[in-house]
């Protein structure tokens, strides 16, 4: 029996892992050296969240999927060029300040605003989606706040795998410590699932989901309502690149004996 | 002035508190006496008697009940809610668990207060600056903040778990209104007892990347014999295993795949960045495993065919350009030897 689903995706932006960061001050506080114009992805556990979302909204007839997603106009078309090819969704993009250091909890406030403004969005349907962590803040609080300011109290965070029943019930794993899951059942929407690497491969590029979504990307995002982050009495006293520089002593004429008699020794030292 | 709570849970047989814990009572001691602030500490627990018994001087209070035993949003956020209230901290501290990291957000949210996690230092004496990583271990930050209450989750290992002499405080018991419950928790899944790599409290992180899978220099692949050679060194040495993100993904393209490794072992980018004594990469060849994967390793040393891979210099102490199929076959032999 299908279940209609309404699954909103938080999702950011963060830069290609392959570039190289250099923290600069910006007027508005820390920032990264030519950070708008590094080339950027969709954030890698958000992107999972993404896809998660999409097999699910296949999978279950008359469900919906948005992705709502803060930061710079600019850098949302550009990420987008290549999301839009991955899964079918309407973008709710919110034009606002890039990178990890503004306040998450502005962030969150932002994103709720947006979502609880959604047309057609069904609450009692609502499966809150986003990574667990960022792969720039990565602080694991903002999707956690949004559920809050949306009143939604079942939570799940560090998601790999959700698994709905036919009374609308669904049953969640959950990463925990020592590479566990724990295993919860949910009455039912709503509720936030925090996502981590899930079970899906990244999608194909499809050039046809692609230009559908972009006929309605595009206009969304000229009407992108524009948020200014308050910073909630943070302040950064100093951010830096780590100083840690290693001497690396580098062996390249020891015998695979001589190596592994000193490794011997050296995992046996306290 | 401010004053200080640490939020505590009861680890998974509920008779002791965890470990991490404990490390936060530590940091909770420390900023407490730095501050000359009233230390607080709330305990989450179905029964809390006896694992008050092993806690420092401080104002004790604690939720208990049926509905604390099993970790989840609604009981938990509501226990710790009802702990920050009764005790009127301005800081909060608590440990980064899966547990505590699910609610503390919206914890700190209906307090009318502010959060940051993964903090790895509390400093200061007049302004609390803490430090915290972003982009993935890549960036440091100190930060402060004004608004209070600050809730501080503090990542493992980053203090010594609390050893002092019990003060034998009795407990505060805190009263929650607990919403009707729709989430239930069914179960713990994890891999079988032989079969569980991923070891928190190793002292050896054992870094495997793409390289394993690769074709050897006879031509082929020895996806046998490279599980076995691994799975060997792990149960000789009783190392946790991480992966680079390129080797796990191989098993969602549909190649050859250490049949062991999950998404769990993944570390960098992506994955974790877990805290050992030291740490021994094998077939690596990237930034992931190297720079951010063991951002938090002590000792470092790879075993690496490039002797050009520039991730490894400056970020390894010790790097072998050999053949780690070879060198790892030697080393259990040795590790075997010795043990018998």
């Amino acid at each position: 029996m299908p279940n209609p689903l309404h699954i909103v995706v938080c999702a950011g932006t963060s830069p290609d892992p392959l570039q190289t960061l250099e923290p600069v001050t910006t007027p508005s506080g820390p920032g990264l050296k030519n950070e708008l114009v590094l080339p950027a992805v969709l954030d890698p556990w958000a992107a999972s969240a993404l896809y998660e979302a999409a097999a699910l909204v296949a999978k279950n007839p008359g469900s919906k999927l948005w992705l709502v997603s803060l930061g710079p106009k600019a850098k949302l078309q550009q990420v987008m060029m290549t999301v839009a090819q991955k899964v079918p969704f309407e973008l709710v993009p919110i034009d606002g300040p890039i990178g990890g250091f503004p306040d998450a909890h502005s962030t969150a406030a932002a994103l709720a605003e947006a979502i609880a403004a959604l047309p057609g969005l069904d609450r009692t349907k609502l499966l809150l989606f986003g990574g667990w962590e960022s792969a720039t803040r990565g602080a694991g609080v903002t999707l956690q706040i949004v559920g809050e300011h949306l009143g939604i109290t079942d939570q799940f965070q560090g998601v790999d795998q959700i698994t709905l029943s036919d009374d609308g019930s669904f049953e969640v794993l959950e990463r925990i410590e020592a590479g566990r899951h724990q295993v919860s059942v949910c009455a039912g929407t709503p509720a936030v699932l925090g996502w981590a690497t899930g079970n899906l491969a990244e999608p194909r590029n499809n050039p046809q989901v692609g230009m559908a979504n972009m006929r309605t990307i595009m206009p969304a995002l000229q009407k992108a309502k524009p948020a200014t982050l308050a910073p909630n009495g943070l302040s950064y006293v100093s951010v830096s690149l780590p100083k840690q520089q290693r001497t690396t002593r580098v062996e390249k004429n020891m015998s695979p004996d001589e190596i592994s008699a000193e490794l011997v020794a050296w995992i046996g030292a306290e | 002035m401010e004053s200080i709570l640490v939020l505590t849970h009861a680890d998974e047989t509920g008779s002791a508190l965890t470990k991490a814990s404990l490390e936060v009572i530590t940091a909770g001691q420390v900023l407490a006496a730095s501050l000359n602030a009233q230390l607080a500490i709330g305990i989450v627990a179905a029964d809390p008697t006896h694992l008050s018994k092993s806690l420092p001087s401080a104002r004790l209070l604690a939720v208990s009940g049926e509905a604390f035993v099993q970790p989840r949003y609604a009981t938990d956020a509501a226990a710790c809610e009802a702990l920050c209230r009764t005790a009127a901290a301005t800081i909060v501290l608590a440990p980064s668990s899966s547990r505590f990291a699910r609610v503390a957000a919206g914890v700190a949210h209906r307090l009318g207060g502010v959060i940051d996690t993964h903090i790895t230092s509390i400093s200061g004496t007049t302004t609390i600056e803490a430090t915290r990583w972003f982009y993935r271990q890549r960036v440091e930050a100190v930060l402060t903040r004004d608004a209070r209450p600050w809730l501080l989750l503090l990542d493992a290992g980053t203090h010594a778990p609390f050893a002092g002499e019990p003060a034998k405080t009795p407990i505060e018991h805190v009263t929650v209104d607990l919403p009707a419950p729709r989430t239930t928790v069914t179960g713990i899944r994890a891999p079988k007892q032989d079969e569980q790599t991923i070891r928190p409290d190793a002292k050896l992180l054992f870094v495997t990347g793409a390289g394993w899978t690769k074709k050897q220099p006879d031509g082929q692949i020895h996806v046998a014999e490279a599980s076995g050679l691994i799975l060997g060194f792990l149960h000789q040495t009783g190392a946790s295993l991480g992966s680079s993100k390129s080797l796990v993904d191989q098993g969602g393209e549909g190649n050859s795949v250490l049949p062991f490794l999950t998404h769990l072992n993944q570390i960098g980018q992506t994955g974790a960045t877990p805290r050992h004594a030291k740490g021994l990469s094998t077939c690596c060849h990237g930034e992931e495993p190297h720079v951010v994967g063991w951002r938090f390793i002590a000792d470092r040393r790879a075993i690496s065919l490039d002797a050009n891979c520039g991730w490894t210099r400056g970020k390894a102490d010790v790097v072998y350009i050999a053949d780690a199929f070879q060198v790892v076959a030697k080393l259990n032999d040795l590790l075997a030897a010795k043990k018998a």
